[in-house]
């Protein structure tokens, strides 16, 4: 399972990468593998507002539903459109095109409560 | 602890990914859900269907027996020929749906489903007539025998490289398959397992089911591999079957459900003087059913439709999803439910309300797909 170096992780199997004050938010190789096929997303509102491990997103595999929570608190910036027509982009670049949503992270200390990728990997190898 | 079946092996080698289901480890999925159910529309997918039930039932009383207790008419049953039928209470609620072969003039399968075992054995059981086995005999053949269904419009291809003969087989026919060729009919031993090949299937598509001693079934699964068929998981089975309005047990059907509510009324014989659960069916269809059975598509870009989401008609909650999905080869939402008798008629408008959100929809003709092959 690909776990990239650069990004932090939430248990809940989302990824984000953060550019300044915004984060990047998706779900992980591990999570779109265990899902499987991707046929319905629903990334949030721009607006939204969040907080941390609060549900924002939805995707659905032919057999589940699934929850995508936020990892940290903050305002839903940018949603990812392509989304609608192509879902499946989640199972074929879950770090690249696959990313759901953008969120202007209102606190940055609530980062450090994250996994970077070694203890994300080992929570996945368990 | 599940059960399992002779092709657990298999399914875990093959990288299939295993679920609980109605008792058994079985294979949800190989590779995708969506591969495999194209797999079957466009190609030919092989299915373990080894968890489902076998039942032989043997002897002069067995056609007036088994037509005491099934809705179906049994009697109409030539040789070699397949009908689906139910098994009812006696309240007319439905305890199974099943598919009887007659193997020979005197000699029946019953294919049942894997959840239902036990009860529907049982069931048969309390009403055996108190006489010998040499009029009826009844036994319970699930553990000795395997299934597999090979389906999809080059299943005939995959059957000719397997077996180097022609396909030329009609629908809903059973034959005796020994390794050089099938026989028609079959002669009773009794001991002996016999290996069956049946042109039935849950899918749609051409195709054909294999029944087989329990130790030949990697033998098998292997050969029809190898002869083009990909191996498919329960979760394109759910897909292909709903695709065709083909009801499931547990979901669609249940002891609450008769015949009639559930739109099987072609598989009840009503020229049939009696059997159980007649006369409750009788008085259904002189008074009217209340509730039907329908087929229900989404009008617009939806999620997944699931089991138990609520049905609306102008605002109003008129019933729930009984079964439903991405139709994958129709690209929408495609569900079945039981709506009031008024409501279920082509054309009327719904709403299916997936968290929250309402999305349009409508009753239409079944089955949602047809199938090319």
């Amino acid at each position: 399972m690909n776990v990239p170096d650069d990004l932090k992780f939430a248990e809940t199997h989302e990824w984000i990468r953060v550019d300044g004050d915004v984060g990047t938010v998706g779900i992980t190789d591990h999570a779109q593998a265990e899902l499987t096929d991707i046929v319905f997303a629903e990334p949030p509102k721009v607006g939204t507002k969040a907080s941390a491990k609060e549900a924002l997103a939805v995707v659905e595999s032919v057999k589940a539903a699934s929850d995508i929570y936020s990892p940290v608190a903050g305002d839903v910036v940018e949603a990812n459109e392509a989304l609608s027509s192509d879902p499946a982009l989640i199972n074929k670049d879950p770090y690249g095109a696959g990313w759901v949503f953008k969120i202007r992270i209102a606190n940055r200390a609530e980062l450090d409560s994250l996994l970077d990728a070694k203890a994300y990997r080992s929570q996945i190898e368990k | 602890m599940n059960r399992r079946t002779p092709l657990y092996d298999r399914h875990v080698s093959g990288g299939a990914r295993m679920v609980d289901f109605a008792g058994w480890e079985m294979p949800v999925q190989y590779r995708g859900i969506l591969d495999e159910h194209k797999a079957v529309r466009e190609d030919c997918g092989i299915f373990d269907i080894s968890h489902m039930g076998e039942f032989l039932i043997r002897g002069s009383e067995a056609p007036t027996w088994l037509d005491s207790l099934l809705t179906n008419s049994v009697a109409k049953l030539e040789e070699g020929q397949a009908q689906y039928s139910l098994l009812l209470n006696q309240h007319g609620g439905i305890i199974d749906d099943l598919i009887v072969y007659r193997t020979a003039a005197q000699e029946f399968l019953l294919i049942v489903n894997a959840a239902k075992i036990e009860e529907d054995f049982a069931w048969l059981c309390d009403h055996l007539p108190d006489r010998s086995d040499e009029v009826l005999a009844l036994t319970n053949l699930s553990e000795a025998y395997a299934a597999l269904a090979v389906q999809g419009p080059k299943a005939p291809d995959v059957f000719s490289n397997a077996f180097s003969l022609p396909w030329e087989h009609r629908r809903n026919r059973i034959a005796g398959l020994d390794n050089k060729s099938l026989t028609a009919g079959s002669s009773p031993s009794a001991g002996v397992i016999r290996s069956f090949v049946a042109t039935t299937g849950y899918t749609g598509e051409l195709g054909f089911e294999l029944l087989i001693p329990a130790g030949d079934a990697t033998r098998y699964w292997d050969l029809f591999i190898a002869s083009g068929a990909t191996p498919c998981g329960l979760g394109a089975r759910d897909t292909l079957r709903l695709e065709m309005c083909y009801p499931l047990n547990g979901a669609d059907l249940s002891s609450n459900d008769t015949p009639l509510e559930a739109g099987l009324g072609a598989f009840v014989d009503f020229a049939k003087e009696h059997f159980v659960g007649r006369d409750p069916l009788v008085e259904q269809k002189e008074r009217g059913i209340g509730r039907k059975l329908s087929a229900i598509r989404v009008e617009e870009k939806s999620p997944p439709i699931r089991p138990h989401y609520p049905i609306l008609a102008n605002g109003e909650k008129v019933g729930e999803t009984t079964s439903g999905a991405l139709s994958p080869s129709l690209g929408c939402g495609i569900a079945l439910g039981y709506l009031p008798f008024l409501l279920a008629k082509n054309g009327q408008l719904l709403e299916i309300e997936v968290r929250g959100r309402q999305y349009r929809a409508g009753v239409v003709k079944k089955p949602f797909y047809k199938p090319r092959s």
